[in-house]
């Protein structure tokens, strides 16, 4: 916070002219950069986003290659190496792992991304429209949540696979149907208090839109737990992936992803194939730690109290 | 204290208790093989999934049957080899026909609460199993035996009462069929043939089989039932030769993962469990006396679509066959799952009793002269360069997958096939297999009783199980005339000759049972192909 | 307030009505059914299961039927999958197990994640505050199918202190390990939420009045900041809770705890209708209840709020 207080003391010495010629974003940006956490954590998403596209030019092998002379003696023959050019070591069925987390960082990034944002949009949007009407509105509209909470999902997806097939892009949508319902949750509960604030009365009292209000005056001010629980929820969705693809919705073989790799390590891990688990949670852990400070990030630079 | 100090303590502590038990209780021995028997007599072993059902009626699984044989106690029972001894029953009979049966009872067979087990009790458990007021999912057990009218009660059109089953007198078991069964005494070795107990059932219903409740004439009963955690039975002190029963207590518990149910097997906690795939090598070599393998009864392999309007691609055979040829099996076996199986050529399991393994010419090529053969027919079949497309389902499990990717690599890098692999869930993949909508799916087969043509029978045009929709008309006449064949054999060499040549389905290996056994459990059936294992059978030596 | 509560347990009816027949649709026209394996049935006896079970009957009659006995007589019928056993039996062996280890994950989630959130908070930028973040973040990125095999490795293995599985009736050696598993994950999601709350709410006007008047720290934290604090935690802890006491597939997967939690997979993997059914009432009912708690307690936490 000392950082933000020492940007806000020094807006306060520039001439007023200056401060409207800026616009809200800007000044966010400006406070983003501040962070150095955030900024270095930015700096390592783009790098895992570039790893992703173009790490598989350094990889010795094709992700989906079987080295038949290596199944069955990964322990001593699939051990992370840089003469065999297997640099991550094998997965259990002869495969180079670097390629394969390659492209499994790839999958569980958009993963992540795609199901965060749509959990911020719609469950924002969704929960503080809920909250701010308020009365019969809120009721259908939050019971419609419950329900959507307690169907059996999974029945879903499968349909969504019989319907439309396998793809990519239905994972998407299934990801995304899924990820918004308890971000609406927290919208809602903290738009209960803040339409009672004196900023969000005045507004109502000028007359001022409803969904103007939302956006203006709630919104804003939900912000800061809306990125809070969006860098909560990609961990858990990058996970949720491998049950989907589980079903046989998602990605398949050959393909992969982070979570697929690091259920996979995670049993081979109690057979002493340690490197099979490192590696691809290595990868996991440092995205999630790059989201957690870029999130923090974010929610310091949009917070409107500090304005 | 530091940590290993403590350990080094611990352990002498339970060296010292574990001696001074074995000093205690030092005389027991096998009456068999002489060996020092361990004082404590419990057996514990891992299921992977709770029974759907532990009442004979209606119990469909091989894991409930493995509680069943020590809960209850058909006519027959198995020998470790898998040879028929009595049980209920101390001898047969039948007619020179081979349409009746008739079992003498032993009079001194009785169920847990003293009720002495009567032929009734037969005629009562088969009738219910059959009854349509039961609907038990196992009830075609009761029209495979071919018992005289089987398949009229099941359907509801004739009363239970006229199944062909009677107790002529309280040991006399009189059983009738519609057709000469030459394995029909093996059968009886199976659950669904078991007795069960009249009054329980009509005093509790449905919840006859909660422990408390249920009476049986096992070497065991009932103590102890956790759904979905552990099942517990202790020695039947009426059963009838339980003098001879070592075993004092068998628990299973229920592990669904199976590299858990490993490490709390090294951990001492289960006596036996399952090897994970691919691990088999490994604990050999750590625990040579503990990992075994033996041959199971069952089959994997790729069932090709052959139903009009399945993708032309694969109705051409030297596609298909060419397929098969370029999956090197040994790899599979030996590395990918590496537990023992065996390379498959023939559908037909090779430790199948009484079934000779025929010579199929892609048996004895060498896997190089395979894949130049396969690449041959690719060519004849317009694919030289490649540019054949396939779609590979499986059900999602780890083993089937390793197996996936593996056969699609051995396509693309000989043939230059691409593979799309796209796994399932269970439920989704029967039901896109059993309506053809698939060019490629896993399969597995597993035998029904110890003969061939409970594998071949799925060639069948008309059998309900032969996904493939393979047609061919020599192979259902050499079917039936295998059925009343004496010597079947050539018959089953032509059906595998013609699977070899038509390619319906690409056999791929043949089961084996993989597991650890702890050192001091003595007395495991090895030899019994189905695997049908009684507790009564074992015992724990001291160590 | 009592016509408020009123109201809402009014509405929870034709809520659950309108789950019930959603999650019958979707059941139906997923593929599959409770009788299918790999072993086709014969028609004849399809037929007398299909009759047993009522299956046999139209769509709208099974659902009829079904809603009559359950509101009649609490009858949720036979499971499919399990001959010998109803609903009811499930429900009433499974749902204790899974309330225990639930409740005790519950008590020592919020306890310790609040603490830890609150105490980075208070003291940002510091050490503490970055132990905890990364506390937090190694909490999860060890999802449970990492976490639960690494326990059992470590104390029933290596150290042989623990079971490494079953449930004996609740023991409390048995309860260790599940309870662990299953806190952590949650821990770290209300300690981020708390975390980032707390610094929201310190940096409001009337905590800075309240400082600039020179009140002791550990009085504004106590007094003023801590209710506004737990706003969005309390979002968070509503369907968290059901979560917790509804259990984990993966708890009772690993630990063979016999609880509720493998039941919402497995009972879909079956199609066993009659207990997928009763689950999804049961998670139905339990989430409007808490729900309905949690706004209740907004209410407590901001009086302003009115419904």
């Amino acid at each position: 916070m000392l950082l933000n207080r020492n940007a806000v003391s020094q807006l306060e010495d520039v001439p007023i002219e200056a401060v409207k010629g800026r616009s809200l974003w800007a000044d966010a940006r400006a406070r983003f950069f501040r962070n150095k956490a955030a900024t270095a954590s930015l700096f390592v998403l783009i790098a895992l986003g570039l790893f992703a596209l173009f790490g598989g030019l350094l990889a010795q092998y094709e992700r989906d290659f079987v080295d038949f002379t290596l199944i069955g003696s990964n322990a001593y023959k699939g051990v992370p190496s840089i003469e065999t050019g297997h640099y991550f070591g094998t997965d259990s069925s002869g495969r180079d792992l670097y390629a394969r987390v390659v492209q499994g960082t790839g999958i569980s990034l958009m993963v992540g991304i795609v199901g965060a944002l749509v959990a911020v949009v719609v469950g924002t949007l969704f929960g503080a429209s809920a909250g701010y009407f308020g009365g019969k509105i809120d009721n259908v509209m939050m019971r419609f949540v419950d329900i959507l909470m307690s169907i059996p999902f999974m029945f879903v997806l499968i349909l969504m696979l019989v319907i439309f097939g396998r793809s990519i892009f239905m994972l998407f949508v299934g990801i995304g149907l899924i990820s918004w319902l308890d971000m609406a949750r927290i919208a809602r509960g903290q738009t209960l208090s803040i339409k009672n604030k004196e900023f969000v009365e005045v507004a109502v009292a000028t007359g001022v839109h409803p969904l103007r209000i939302i956006l203006r005056h709630v919104v804003p001010n939900l912000l800061g737990i809306v990125i809070v629980y969006a860098t909560l929820l990609i961990p858990s969705l990058i996970i949720f992936e491998s049950f989907i693809s589980f079903l046989g919705l998602g990605v398949q073989e050959p393909n992969t992803s982070l979570g697929a790799l690091i259920s996979e390590g995670a049993e081979q891990m109690q057979y002493g194939l340690t490197w099979q688990l490192y590696f691809p949670i290595a990868f996991f852990v440092i995205t999630i730690f790059a989201f957690f400070f870029v999130g923090d990030g974010l929610r310091d630079a949009l917070d409107p109290k500090d304005r | 204290m530091t940590l290993k100090s403590i350990l080094t303590a611990t352990t002498a502590v339970s060296l010292i208790a574990v001696g001074s038990a074995a000093w205690a209780d030092g005389h027991a021995t096998h009456p068999v093989t002489g060996e020092t028997l361990a004082s404590d007599q419990s057996f514990t072993y891992r299921d992977l999934d709770e029974s759907p059902s532990i009442d004979p009626g209606t119990a469909e699984d091989s894991a409930g049957g493995d509680i069943l044989r020590d809960l209850f106690e058909g006519l027959m029972n198995q020998a470790p080899d898998g040879t028929l001894v009595p049980g209920v029953a101390t001898s047969f009979a039948s007619s020179d026909d081979g349409l009746v049966y008739t079992f003498t009872l032993r009079d001194n067979a009785k169920w847990s609460n003293g009720d002495t087990v009567t032929a009734g009790d037969f005629e009562y458990a088969w009738k219910r199993a059959a009854s349509p007021e039961l609907a038990s999912p196992y009830s075609w057990f009761i029209e495979l035996m071919s018992l005289e009218n089987a398949s009229e009660v099941i359907a509801g059109d004739v009363d239970p009462s006229e199944l062909g089953v009677t107790a002529i007198d309280d040991t006399t078991l009189e059983v009738r069929l519609t057709q000469p069964l030459p394995y029909f005494a093996q059968m009886t070795t199976h659950f669904t043939t078991f007795p069960v107990h009249q009054a329980t059932i009509e005093a509790h219903g449905d919840d006859w089989t909660k422990p408390g409740n249920m009476v049986s004439n096992g070497a065991y009963v009932l103590s102890e039932h956790v759904p979905q955690e552990k099942l517990v039975r202790v020695r039947n002190e009426s059963y009838w030769d339980n003098d001879a029963t070592i075993i004092d207590s068998v628990t299973s518990l229920i592990i669904n993962d199976e590299a858990v149910a490993l490490t709390r097997y090294l951990a001492g906690e289960l006596d036996r469990t399952d090897v994970p795939a691919g691990q088999f090598p490994r604990l050999q070599a750590e625990y040579p006396e503990q990992a075994v393998s033996v041959p199971l009864a069952c089959s994997y392999y790729y069932m090709f679509n052959l139903r009009d309007g399945a993708p032309e691609e694969i109705q051409d055979a030297n596609v298909r066959k060419a397929l098969s040829l370029a999956i090197d099996r040994d790899i599979i076996t030996e590395n990918v799952l590496a537990g023992g199986q065996e390379s498959a050529y023939t559908f037909t399991h090779w430790a199948t009793a009484g079934f000779e393994t025929p010579n199929i010419p892609m048996a004895s090529m060498t896997q190089e002269e395979r894949n130049a053969m396969a690449k041959e027919l690719m060519a004849e079949a317009g694919y030289a360069d490649g540019g054949l497309e396939i779609d590979l389902v499986y059900n999602t499990s780890e083993s089937h997958k390793s197996v996936a990717i593996a056969v699609s690599q051995m396509w693309k890098q000989t043939l230059g096939v691409e593979t799309t692999l796209a796994n399932q869930e269970w439920q989704t993949f029967l039901e896109a297999r059993s309506n053809g909508d698939y060019e490629v799916a896993r399969g597995g087969w597993c035998a029904d009783y110890n003969e061939a043509s409970t594998f071949l029978d799925l060639m069948d045009s008309g059998s309900g199980y032969n996904d493939s929709k393979y047609v061919n008309a020599e192979v259902d006449a050499l079917l039936a005339e295998a059925k009343t064949a004496d010597n079947p054999q050539p018959n089953y060499d032509r059906v595998e000759e013609f699977i070899a040549q038509d390619t319906p389905i690409i056999p791929i290996y043949h089961y084996a049972s993989v597991k650890m056994f702890a050192e001091d459990l003595k007395g495991w059936p090895f030899d019994n192909f189905q695997q049908n294992w009684y507790s009564r059978q074992l015992y724990k030596v001291a160590e | 307030m009592l016509g408020y509560i009123l109201r809402r347990l009014a509405i929870a009816i034709p809520v659950l009505l309108i789950l019930v027949v959603l999650s019958f649709i979707l059941m139906y026209t997923a593929p599959g059914g409770p009788f299918n394996s790999d072993r086709p049935l014969p028609p004849e006896v399809m037929a007398n299961i299909e009759a047993k079970y009522g299956l046999d009957q139209p769509f709208w009659k099974q659902i009829a039927t079904y809603v009559w006995n359950v509101t009649t007589q609490f009858d949720f019928g036979p499971s499919f999958q399990y001959k010998n056993r109803t609903v009811n039996d499930i429900i009433a062996q499974g749902f204790p197990v899974t309330l225990t280890y639930g409740f005790w994950s519950f008590v020592i989630a919020v306890t310790f994640g609040i603490s830890l959130g609150v105490a980075a908070a208070i003291r940002q930028n510091t050490w503490l505050d970055y132990t905890a973040v990364g506390i937090s973040i190694g909490a999860q990125v060890l999802p449970n199918f990492v976490m639960a095999p690494l326990l059992i490795m470590f104390f029933t293995l290596y150290l042989g202190w623990l079971p490494g599985g079953g449930w004996e009736g609740g023991q409390w050696n048995y309860v260790i390990l599940p309870v662990t598993a299953l806190a952590t994950s949650y821990m770290a999601s209300i300690a981020r939420i708390t975390r980032s709350s707390m610094l929201e709410v310190l940096n409001t006007n009337f905590i800075r009045t309240a400082q600039a008047k020179g009140l002791p720290k550990q009085q504004i934290i106590v007094r003023h900041a801590m209710k506004p604090t737990l706003m969005p935690v309390l979002s968070y802890l509503g369907p968290a809770f059901v979560g917790m006491i509804t259990g984990s597939v993966l708890i009772d997967v690993f630990f063979s705890t016999g609880g509720i939690g493998q039941y919402f997979v497995n009972s879909a993997f079956n199609r066993d209708y009659s207990v997928i059914m009763g689950i999804t009432i049961l998670v139905g009912a339990l989430t409007i209840m808490f729900n309905l708690v949690v706004d209740l307690l907004y209410a407590w936490i901001d009086p302003k709020i009115r419904y």
